[in-house]
């Protein structure tokens, strides 16, 4: 195993490193939200960092020939191989190392993807990659939802009714996609017991965001995060509102923050105080109606989505995070 | 694998009663391979079961990872070659098509990863057996395309792989094709040298400039489109123009280490030194019935010769003119099949065929399909195809350029 480095947590946001290892460059839509989770998962990082990008938006979009927006070492990978893509980075690096064909240093290894090439395509690569305990790494999946960079089309982390352009609302079929999002982080917390890091985040929560990042560079061993990032051209919104949205995903009790550390769990954030009881949720509608992709939801549909999250929080034996309910007594 | 090649950790020469997928498993070893990855499937999956006891009993330091797919398998040795270190895999059949998307940016990125693939039908319906298929997908990607006939020469030519992949004239990736079974299981003397030898001839691979690291903040496989992404095949097709003398060196030099190896890397010839009427062409273990067949022939009188192309990527388009462009009549002999290709041939037979157009002087061209799915191919098959080119030349025409031999109709 090789060496970790030292990234202590950050205290307040005037602490976030100002260096940038992510600048300009890139061509993602304005307010896109996931170029900003970009940056503060490298600001967080640092420079001694090899990052491995799966296709999607903030590939196509981010990195052009001779306008790299990347200060750190930065390679591609292919849709479902940010798992894989991690592995073999690490694997290249903890084999040299040990033979001395390489200087022994701790060299931190992030592969990303999107919903569509995580969530989706590269599911079984990224559980595989959690299993080797022996790799330092970290996999971060953004989730804007939808294969974006494709034109906009549903995954299996888009959520229930969206409207993309392989389930646009029509005539006879209001409702194209009828799958709940995918319960992603902790499927993958749960699946591999090994694994000692698995967090949820948002960038909107920046300071939280990169605490997280840190913790899971720092552990040891392979690592996940899953961060929903705000899509301006999939949401269909205002640009100006990503950061709002982002919020307001959290605060609706729809996207929990949290992270599962060692078999710890904590929430964070609004969820935290969510799960205490000490805030209330706000209503699903305040955030599905700020969307254009959700605008042929019927009352009826708001209803249901928010019959949805409510029993995710009421019935469920963890509160939005593990979706069935504890044995029963024995009543016998 | 006897347990003296462990207890000596390759120290002395020796010679061991191996089969091919153990000779390169050994190779691996000798040329101390930082990344090999697995995922089972017959036949070619025989290598990394000796990998793996290789690594177990400490004759082996390696990181030996088992892929959850074979697409895992590609990419992980992709990524492990694109930081620097020296790396090994291989499929065979359907799972080296589980790959592909792997396989064809391995090419694309010029990582130099050196594979195996243990030549195998491709499923549906199920078959274990060999067919060229499989390994010929890759002909067009920018592979360096090898076919290996004994287990001997798997050995030596894995040890060449790494060498001449990693040579940064070309830094392209390199598949040694094994025949399923014929190669793979079947075990021969081989030939094992000391790991000092190998450390004399194979340096370690360096990635220079393009290594992945920190210290060499590069960005690798931008997206490119239509502005540059033709400047770009070229410079994969430079390096493929570049493969012939980088692997002239190697072989040269591999000769004068080890003390053995043939007259040319490209091809080996078999009785054709009295310009032969017929000669027979193919690739793979099929030379050993071939080989049989011609001194049967030759002793009745016929003058038959044999030319096995080894490389088929990079082919040898001079070599394969000057040994063929002398004959009457070339009989190819496909191990593969391509379903609509000109004259409904093999894919060898239409390589070597469309290599030989440009002489003045042309041999008749004849193909036979043999051996699919791993059927023998006999003795008497080979007499067969021989009696059909040789009616090419005594009527001066080809009645059926694409001949299925040993199939029941
Ligand atoms: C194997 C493969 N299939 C399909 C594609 C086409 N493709 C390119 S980007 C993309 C969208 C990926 O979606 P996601 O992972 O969610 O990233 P996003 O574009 O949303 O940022 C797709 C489907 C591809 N590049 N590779
Ligand atoms: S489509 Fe969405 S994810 Fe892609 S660049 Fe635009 S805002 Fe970002
Ligand atoms: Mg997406």
């Amino acid at each position: 195993m090789t060496t970790l480095q030292e990234l202590p947590q950050v205290r307040g946001v005037k602490n976030i490193p100002l260096q940038e290892g992510f600048t300009s460059g890139h061509r993602t839509c304005q307010g896109c939200e996931s170029a900003l989770t970009m940056r503060l998962m490298i600001k967080a990082a640092g420079p001694r960092t090899i990052v491995v990008g799966s296709t999607g938006c903030m590939y196509v979009a981010n990195t052009t020939y001779y306008s790299t927006p990347w200060v750190v070492p930065w390679m591609h990978t292919q849709l479902g191989s940010s798992g894989s893509a991690a592995t073999g980075t690490a694997a290249g690096l903890a084999s040299m190392m040990r033979k001395g064909k390489m200087k022994d240093e701790p060299i931190n290894v992030i592969a990303f993807c999107g919903d569509g090439g995580g969530v989706d395509m590269g599911l079984a690569g990224i559980s595989a990659a959690l299993q080797h305990d022996e790799y330092n790494l970290l996999i971060l999946c953004y989730d804007n939802e939808s294969y974006a960079n494709t034109d906009i089309q549903v995954s299996g982390s888009s959520p229930w009714g969206a409207n993309s352009t392989f389930s646009p609302p029509g005539k006879v079929h209001r409702i194209m996609n009828r799958r709940w999002k995918k319960n992603t982080a902790p499927m993958l917390a749960a699946g591999h017991p090994s694994c000692r890091y698995v967090a949820t985040a948002c960038a909107s929560y920046g300071l939280d965001f990169t605490n997280k990042v840190r913790r899971a560079l720092t552990i040891g061993g392979p690592t996940f995060i899953h961060v929903i990032d705000p899509c301006p051209k999939g949401w269909d919104y205002d640009p100006k509102y990503s950061h709002e949205l982002g919020m307001l995903a959290v605060e609706t009790g729809l996207w929990v923050q949290y992270e599962i550390a060692d078999g710890e769990l904590i929430l964070s954030g609004p969820s935290r105080a969510i799960g205490n009881g000490v805030r209330h949720r706000k209503p699903v509608r305040e955030y599905l109606q700020r969307q254009g992709r959700f605008a042929h939801l019927t009352e009826e549909d708001l209803e249901f989505f928010q019959g949805r999250v409510d029993d995710s929080w009421e019935k469920w034996w963890i509160p939005g995070i593990v979706p069935f309910s504890p044995p029963a007594g024995d009543g016998a | 694998m006897t347990t003296t090649i462990e207890d000596q950790m390759f120290m002395t020469e020796s010679e061991e009663l191996i089969s091919g997928s153990e000779a390169v498993a050994i190779a691996c070893a000798l040329a101390d391979v930082d990344v090999i990855t697995a995922y089972p499937i017959r036949p070619y999956d025989t290598v990394m079961q000796y990998v793996s006891k290789l690594k177990a009993d400490g004759a082996f330091d390696c990181d030996f990872i088992v892929a959850e797919s074979e697409h895992s398998q590609f990419e992980i040795v992709k990524h492990a070659s694109s930081v620097g270190a020296r790396t090994f895999c291989g499929s065979s059949g359907v799972g080296w098509f589980y790959a592909f998307e792997a396989i064809a940016v391995t090419a694309g990125l010029r990582l130099p990863v050196v594979a195996m693939v243990g030549n195998r039908a491709l499923d549906d319906p199920g078959a274990f057996g060999v067919e060229h298929n499989d390994a010929m997908a890759v002909r067009d990607l920018g592979w360096m395309l090898y076919w290996v006939a004994t287990a001997q020469e798997a050995l030596d030519m894995a040890l060449m792989a790494w060498k001449i992949a990693e040579d940064s004239r070309a830094f392209l990736p390199f598949a040694l094709s094994c025949d399923g079974s014929f190669l793979t299981h079947s075990q021969a003397i081989v030939n094992v040298p000391t790991q000092e030898q190998v450390r004399r001839f194979l340096p370690d691979y360096d990635r220079g400039r393009l290594q992945l690291h920190p210290d060499n903040p590069i960005t690798v496989a931008p997206q490119v489109n239509e502005d540059w992404l033709m400047e770009i095949r070229r410079q994969s097709d430079e390096a493929m123009h570049r493969t012939p003398a980088v692997i002239k060196e190697v072989y040269e030099e591999f000769k004068q280490v080890f003390g053995r190896g043939d007259p040319s890397p490209f091809l080996e010839e078999y009785m054709t030194d009295d310009d032969p009427d017929i000669i027979l062409m193919g690739m793979g273990t099929l030379s050993l019935p071939v080989r049989v067949a011609i001194r049967r022939m030759r002793e009745q009188g016929k003058k038959v010769g044999f030319v096995r192309l080894k490389f088929f990527r990079p082919f040898a388009t001079e070599e394969v003119q000057e040994a063929l462009g002398n004959c009457k009549a070339v009989a190819v002999v496909d191990r593969d099949y391509s379903f609509g290709s000109p004259s409904f041939g093999g894919v060898l037979f239409n390589e070597v065929r469309s290599a030989l157009y440009p002489l003045e002087k042309r041999p008749h061209v004849v193909n036979f399909i043999a051996g699919l799915g791993g059927r023998e191919v006999r003795v008497r098959d080979v007499e067969e195809m021989v009696e059909i080119t040789q009616k090419a030349i005594d009527t001066g025409k080809i009645d059926r350029e694409c001949n299925w031999i040993g199939v029941r109709e």
